[in-house]
């Protein structure tokens, strides 16, 4: 599915300051029935964000107007659990194009890849100094550099570098995909399949 | 010819290594790739959107489970969405000719139980399927692992995914488990001891003593909670118990064929002199029935053990205080004498015959406890008829249990299989995630006999204290 190119984003961000926040939370299995990928949005953090009986729970920060912006900050270990690329598409579905945390779940962070979304992995400190400058004014603007490999708190500068591999980063840039690529060496897949034991 | 160690991992991954990129991931060429009704269909979506194909059918697989109902099974579903997923799953492995069983077709189950029951999973295959459990088959000495919806569709288009190679850990168990310990017991421990993101980065290799004396089951069980602590997946390498468990099954090979594959799986294991990026050493004896109390499986003690105050762990202090308000539980106080309202068993942690068994055997003779409501449903049609011909249905319906029929069922609640808010289930699948099993429902995790030891006192019960 194609997204949008991502090269540098500058934006508002939304803090979460939460650890372990897991895909189950993210996108509850309940939502998982669609055939589309459409609408994932509306369900994101559905059991943080909505009582029982679908009112919003006012202390949480989806709910709060004063945070906004396409940059979601999150606690250590974010997307920990299930494979489910639900929890991705409702995260871009939502509007954001960026998830930054201390520490990701491998199997997270590939889906985020895939459609368009970039992870960006901090030091626990520089986290740390994000959630400060946010809750000191949440309009606070961050900076992702792609290209550079490189994320700013826009009115301080401190800023801090992220590693990303090069062709991840080739394929965010362009707006292509895995899928594009192997079917450009499906000869060379279909030779190997010869070859393979089962 | 190179003399160099190498690692079972290492063997399996470079055998399918169809491309390396220099600072970029690996095309890894897959050897059977696992479908099922709920992360699959946006993926055959991709294809047609495309207007490519499937490039090898053959090596795909396809079956029902997340969302299928585990009573009348034979009506039509209810839930129109539910039904949905189904009918795309029908239709889309029709127009591909993909192998499908649905509801009612007597292969059906859970996609990690029928693959190694039918003799699909093999020894050194790369297996992937868009559920993170797929793990399990790690204990075949596979590489498996699970797979979002975009990477589904790349294994229907070109039968490979791209991943960077994964670093390489060994956890080591020696020694003997005492009795009432079971496998379950063996990675709630280690996870515990891990933390819920400890192997993240990594694919996990199970070695030791108590992994070799393991049965196929139970390797099962250990290998499919590797994603529990952030692993890729986790390994077994093959032996004897392996061979024995393949040798006859419908898919698995024959004759000559046999011989040349058990020549191939003698060579999988780690050779000699292996340095591994990291290295955990256990003791067996350590372990004792383990519960969990908080909100990520990393959050398990030992049965007869108090739960941890803030102080003593390292995770995060405010997730830990959130964890145990939505449990409703306290730092210092006792597992053991909890009332509780659920026991499940089942799911493609603990949702094959010898759970069934392990069950069977504390329950017989006595009764299921009266605030207890229970679910007991099978991994698959083949381990249900198990139990009745093992006569296990007898002795559970004897103690005034029912069987349900097979399916995913309250391990991600998607069907109507849901804990109701507040109420606390001793659950022997993979999660305690808030609302994982419901929304508000509030799971415990834990070994078949810790689970039956709750069903029949309607309390968190030390299985010990009620094994002759
Ligand atoms: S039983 Fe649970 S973990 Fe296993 S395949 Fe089903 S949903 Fe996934």
């Amino acid at each position: 599915m194609a997204y949008d190119k991502f090269t540098v984003l500058k934006s508002t961000a939304v803090p979460l300051p939460i650890e372990n926040v897991d895909t189950d939370q993210i996108i509850p299995a309940r939502f998982l029935k669609a055939t589309k990928r459409e609408g994932f949005g509306d369900n994101l953090f559905r059991d943080w964000r909505y009582n029982s009986d679908d009112t919003p729970k006012q202390d949480f920060v989806l709910n709060n107007p004063i945070y906004s912006g396409k940059i979601l900050v999150g606690g250590k270990n974010f997307g920990s659990g299930s494979s489910r690329e639900h929890a991705a598409w409702a995260i871009y579905d939502y509007g954001f194009r960026c998830v930054v945390s201390s520490f990701f779940a491998d199997i997270f962070k590939n889906n985020s890849m895939n459609i368009g979304i970039l992870p960006v992995q901090v030091s626990d400190a520089f986290l740390e100094k994000i959630f400060q400058a946010i809750e000191a004014d949440p309009k606070v603007e961050l900076e992702v550099d792609l290209p550079q490999q490189t994320i700013t708190i826009v009115p301080t500068g401190a800023s801090e570098s992220f590693a990303i591999n090069g062709y991840k980063k080739h394929n965010l840039m362009n707006g292509f995909d895995d899928i594009d690529f192997l079917q450009d060496i499906k000869n060379e897949i279909g030779r190997f399949a010869e070859s393979s034991r089962y | 010819m190179s003399t160099k160690p190498t690692s079972l991992f290492d063997k399996v991954w470079d055998a399918h290594v169809v491309k390396s990129m220099a600072d970029g991931p690996d095309v890894l060429f897959i050897d059977r790739h696992f479908i099922h009704e709920v992360t699959s269909p946006v993926a055959f979506l991709g294809l047609h959107t495309r207007n490519i194909s499937v490039m090898f059918p053959e090596r795909t697989f396809a079956t029902a489970d997340h969302n299928t109902p585990t009573i009348n099974q034979h009506l039509p579903v209810a839930d129109p969405l539910s039904a949905n997923q189904l009918k795309a799953l029908e239709e889309n492995t029709a127009r591909y000719g993909i192998s499908h069983w649905g509801l009612n077709n007597p292969k059906n189950g859970i996609v990690h139980v029928v693959g190694p029951e039918n003799g699909i999973t093999l020894p050194g295959m790369t297996i992937v399927c868009g559920d993170s459990h797929t793990s399990t088959h790690g204990a075949f000495g596979c590489i498996a692992f699970g797979i979002g919806t975009s990477e589904v569709e790349m294994v229907l288009s070109s039968q490979c995914i791209m991943q960077p190679k994964p670093k390489k850990m060994r956890i080591n168990v020696n020694g003997s488990l005492s009795k009432g310990v079971t496998s379950k017991d063996v990675i709630l421990y280690i996870i515990s001891k891990l933390t819920a993101a400890g192997a993240t980065g990594y694919f996990v290799e199970y070695a030791g003593s108590v992994f070799e004396n393991m049965s196929m089951e139970g390797r099962m069980t250990v290998c499919n909670m590797s994603i529990e602590m952030g692993a890729r997946g986790g390994m077994v390498a093959p032996d004897e118990t392996t061979y024995a468990y393949i040798k006859g099954r419908e898919k698995a090979p024959t004759r000559a064929a046999w011989d040349e594959a058990l020549a191939y799986w003698k060579t999988l294991k780690t050779d000699e002199g292996v340095v591994f990026d990291k290295e955990y050493n256990f003791d067996g004896a350590d372990i004792e029935p383990m519960i969990t109390y908080g909100t990520n499986p990393g959050m398990g003690i030992g049965i007869t053990q108090t739960v941890p105050s803030a102080e003593d762990v390292d995770a995060g202090k405010a997730s830990f205080a959130k964890s145990l308000q939505y449990m409703g539980f306290h730092e210092k106080e006792p597992m053991l004498g909890k009332t509780i309202d659920y026991v499940f068993i089942g799911s493609c942690t603990n949702g094959r015959i010898e759970d069934f068994r392990a069950f069977a055997s504390l329950v017989k003779g006595k009764k299921k406890a009266d605030n207890v409501t229970a679910w007991l449903v099978p991994g698959s049609h083949t381990v249900e008829k198990q139990i009745r011909d093992e006569g296990i249905y007898d002795i559970i319906t004897e103690a005034g249990f029912e069987l349900r029929q097979p399916g995913c069922s309250a391990c991600l609640a998607m069907n109507d299989d849901k804990i109701p808010a507040g109420k606390y289930a001793v659950s022997t699948s993979n999660r305690n995630f808030e609302g994982r099993q419901g929304p508000g429902a509030r799971t415990l995790l834990a070994s078949p006999l810790v689970a039956a030891a709750a069903a029949v006192t309607g309390k968190v019960t030390d299985p010990r204290t009620l094994i002759s």
